[in-house]
């Protein structure tokens, strides 16, 4: 309504502000239909991943009932199991289940651990942290390394691009598990810097685990980002700019880098997906606690509850962290504003 | 060549002298040259333009003044003076200082020559940055003047715009207002108008006759004789590294001493009647005299129709903009063809020309109104029943090399295009191909070759042969000429008017050029904003145009002034 009478008074002296308004109320719709087609999709998908990890698991051969009474292997006889088994509503039919636990997902109500016997949203909100900071530092550290690579070899001759590109590729192609037991063996194991577990707080357990899940990712979006910024330093604008007097270096920073950062964001949301389900295989080499160990201890005792709540979450973050990295790319790209 | 490029005798220091400049490109020892000496210089105020086509040298030349020839570039000259500064010897550093201040440097490709993620302003003001000690403040007060003195309007709003948000000749603006914000001596503009709007062309060509007149040396870079002959003083003609002739725009456009100027200025369709020859006798090899088995084919009842072969009536299409609001590219269209006649369809970008094309070919449906195709319906159909009757109606397009699959050679190409091809054997489809080749002016042995390879009058050529090889009677040609050398175009258009009259073709003939579409049309159809302006014979709507917008059209469009008697024989 401000805006309307707003624009009344103004519409015949100044005309700018008008258009602007009208512009920006427009684009705000934009984003607004957008925003909400996004809101929906989601909700979509973790329905699906739900159903999905829902059905999955009574796929599984193993009986559930050895996780409520304390792992496969227990000496329970067929009275307690059947008893345990109607106490948790596992003998009700399969549909009649799959209904409650959908019930309980919408409120937020994540189930009880069939192993801890605590909420399963306390169990994982005690891991998500650990995970989340390990991630997030690994993507940041990977964006520092990508972009130095991508820098320092887009700049420099052939040599520099030659052995720039060997780097990515290599530490592309490079498994978790394989570059984080060398990553132990080298300076924990050999030269005995660091710390070859992270169970304890504090920034030095937590190097190695980052660097492990850093360097693969870097070789990826370092390649991306070389790419695009080849591109950018060899289109017409950047000879323009070379004709204005401006520096390589200058050129570089001021113009080339944003454009070989552009694919790297929009790769984020992708990246921080691989990272989490990364984490599966760090914790579990730097016995680390976090998700990802929570998740592969969970599938191994089949504390169904458990992976559930895993599955669900780690596809919200995933959803959000997209929506975040579409968001980041339209700031960063006006041309994906234009649109 | 050493001929002296005479001067005004104001006796005066030249603010640019070349002599005996070469360049090659390749290492010291085993260097390809590209060009072979060339001696110009330009004085203050004052405008020459070096002509020339595609791979001449002249872009090379206008980049090596700042130093930016490329990497691998090898060059060599007597004199190489700004304001008679040495520039041979430059360090990096000292280039740099000569870039944007010494010399502003309006690169070709205005469209794409802004960066994208940048707000102009801060790019005009980044040559403010590199070689002034103004403060941010005072960089914006200056760019503000900058963008009102090459006028674009409401600087206020448009400093803080990205290239994306301007249009075309903006974005011109835009790069003039970035190389003359330090009121460089010398200010060369490559193709300063290319991919721009006839009426937006001569916008541009004003604002830089208008940096002429404040003192500013010109020069200009151009394939385009009708455009430097309005700016420049003096014309450098260049072909393979060198330059051929040189001196005063009107002794060289009026009587061209060397035989290649002679020929580049033949070749400039605009004021030339309908089926003169543009390019010498055996430039374009003249179309054999015989028939292809398309074309005997189709000598069915198709043949026979006598009324007009393509007939559009009240067209309309609607488009959806990505936020959902309609965009209405094509009004209410109509006009029909006659056998053996082209319609010419003018308009600047956006005027919905290309979209007419689409329905006419059956590719776009139209909203409301119908295309017929032989007197039969044609738009209405299901494309069930339009994919048999497709053969008597093909397409040229701008860019030939986005057509073509980039992995098949020019025979697959071709024998892709015949119609029932799989009832021919091999040979059979040999021999057609061959014929067809041989029909567009090319050797038998560029069948084996991929459209990579081949020059872009080569492929346009090939797409020539591809459109005859089902037998049409309708092509539709949009914008074909446009991507090609003035004298390439010139034997495309020859071979477009023989091969029409050999087998009695229909053209519709879309181009922004003004000059092409006087060439090649009996009827014209002037387009702007998705309607029809003006329709009527050619030489009717030339020689009197109705329509505001026609005249506006016609007055914008740069053509030869000087009386081309003389040295054409």
């Amino acid at each position: 309504m401000s805006l309307d009478t707003d624009n009344r008074t103004t519409s015949h002296s100044i005309a700018a502000p008008a258009t602007r308004d009208t512009e920006a109320r427009a684009r705000l719709k934009t984003v607004l239909r957008l925003t909400g087609f996004r809101i929906l999709g989601a909700a979509g998908v973790l329905w699906a991943v739900a159903t999905l990890a829902f059905f999955a698991m009574r796929l599984v051969p193993g009986d559930p009932v050895d996780a409520l009474l304390g792992g496969p292997g227990n000496n329970a006889t067929e009275e307690v199991r059947q008893a345990t088994r109607e106490l948790n509503g596992l003998d009700r039919p399969l549909l009649v289940q799959y209904g409650s636990y959908l019930g309980k997902l919408v409120t937020g109500d994540l189930g009880d651990s069939y192993q801890l016997r605590e909420p399963v949203a306390q169990v994982l909100g005690e891991q998500l942290g650990n995970t989340l900071v390990l991630a997030v530092l690994a993507l940041a550290t990977a964006w520092v390394l990508a972009l130095a690579l991508a820098l320092w070899s887009a700049r420099g001759g052939k040599v520099a691009t030659l052995v720039g590109n060997l780097l990515e590729v290599v530490s592309a192609a490079v498994p978790h598990f394989w570059l984080g037991s060398l990553l132990i063996l080298v300076f924990s194991v050999s030269l005995q810097w660091l710390p070859a577990t992270s169970g304890a707080p504090g920034i030095e357990g937590l190097i190695l685990p980052v660097l492990t899940l850093a360097i693969p990712l870097a070789g990826f979006l370092g390649q991306v980002m070389r790419e695009s910024m080849l591109t950018a330093m060899n289109s017409p604008f950047a000879i323009s700019s070379r004709a204005r007097g401006e520096s390589e270096a200058s050129l570089s920073l001021r113009h080339a880098l944003r454009h070989a950062a552009l694919p790297g964001i929009g790769l984020s949301g992708w990246a921080m997906g691989s990272l989490i389900s990364g984490a599966v295989v760090v914790e579990t080499v730097f016995a680390r606690p976090g998700i990802g160990r929570t998740l592969l201890q969970s599938v191994l005792v089949r504390d169904v509850p458990v992976v559930l709540g895993v599955v669900v979450l780690v596809a919200a973050i995933y959803i959000i962290v997209t929506l975040l990295s579409d968001l980041a790319e339209r700031w960063a790209d006006p041309r994906l504003r234009a649109a | 060549m050493s001929s002296p490029t005479t001067t005004p005798a104001n006796g005066s220091e030249p603010i640019i002298k070349v002599t005996d400049l070469k360049i090659a490109f390749g290492s010291k020892t085993q260097a390809t040259p590209v060009v072979h000496g060339v001696d110009f210089e330009i004085h203050a105020g004052e405008c020459l333009a070096i002509v020339g086509e595609s791979g001449s040298g002249k872009s090379v030349t206008a980049r090596t003044l700042i130093g930016l020839t490329g990497a691998n570039a090898v060059i060599q000259a007597q004199t190489l003076q700004l304001q008679g500064k040495d520039l041979r010897r430059n360090s990096d550093r000292a280039w740099r200082k000569v870039r944007g201040a010494g010399i502003g440097y309006v690169l070709q490709d205005a469209l794409v020559s802004l960066d994208p993620l940048r707000p102009i302003g801060r790019e005009i003001a980044d040559s403010l940055r590199i070689h002034t000690n103004l403060s941010p403040a005072a960089r914006t007060a200056k760019v503000l003047g900058l963008l009102e003195a090459v006028g674009i309007p409401d600087p206020e709003q448009r400093i803080n715009q990205r290239s994306g948000e301007l249009s075309g000749g903006l974005r011109q603006r835009a790069l003039i207002a970035a190389a003359i914000a330090l009121d460089p001596a010398l200010l060369i503009a490559d193709e300063p108008t290319t991919a721009l709007d006839a009426t937006v062309q001569q916008q541009i060509l004003d604002l830089l006759a208008e940096r002429k007149a404040a003192g500013t040396s010109l020069l200009l870079i151009s394939h385009d004789l009708a455009v430097v002959g309005q700016l420049a003083d003096r014309i450098a003609v260049m072909r393979r590294g060198e330059i051929v002739e040189t001196g005063p725009t009107a002794r060289v456009l009026g009587s061209p001493r060397h035989e290649y100027t002679q020929r580049l200025l033949r070749a400039v369709p605009t004021d030339k009647p309908r089926g003169t020859r543009l390019a010498p006798a055996g430039a374009g090899i003249s179309v054999r005299q015989h028939a292809l088995i398309g074309a005997d084919r189709a000598a069915d009842a198709t043949r026979d129709h006598t009324g007009p072969v393509l007939v559009a009536e009240s067209l309309r299409k609607t488009y959806r903009n990505p936020d959902g609001t309609p965009r209405v590219a094509v009004h209410d269209v109509s006009f029909a063809l006659t056998r053996g006649q082209t319609l010419g369809i003018v308009g600047e970008s956006g005027s919905g020309k290309s979209t007419v094309a689409r329905m006419a070919l059956g590719l776009a449906i139209p909203d409301a109104g119908e295309v017929r195709l032989l007197g039969n319906p044609w738009s209405t159909l299901p494309e069930k029943q339009r994919r048999p009757q497709r053969k008597h109606i093909t397409s040229i397009y701008q860019d030939p090399l986005g057509s073509f699959d980039p992995q098949w050679d020019v025979a697959r190409i071709l024998s892709d295009a015949l119609p029932d091809s799989g009832s021919l054997s091999r040979s059979e489809r040999r021999d057609e191909v061959i014929r067809l080749l041989e029909t567009v002016g090319l050797d038998a042995s560029v069948e084996s070759r991929l459209p990579l390879r081949l020059s872009g009058g080569q492929r346009q050529r090939i797409a020539i042969a591809r459109a005859l090889a089902p037998g049409p009677d309708v092509i539709i040609c949009d914008e074909p000429v446009s991507a090609l050398d003035v004298s390439i175009q010139a034997q495309v258009l020859d071979l477009l008017d023989e091969l029409q009259r050999e087998f009695k073709l229909s053209y519709l003939f879309i181009s922004h050029d003004l000059g092409v579409v006087q060439h090649v049309s009996d009827e014209i159809v002037v387009m702007e904003a998705g309607l029809v302006v003006e329709a009527g014979r050619t030489s009717e709507v030339f020689a009197n145009p109705a329509e505001d917008y026609t005249k506006k059209l016609l007055a914008a469009a740069p053509r030869l002034n000087t009386t081309l008697t003389g040295g054409i024989a």
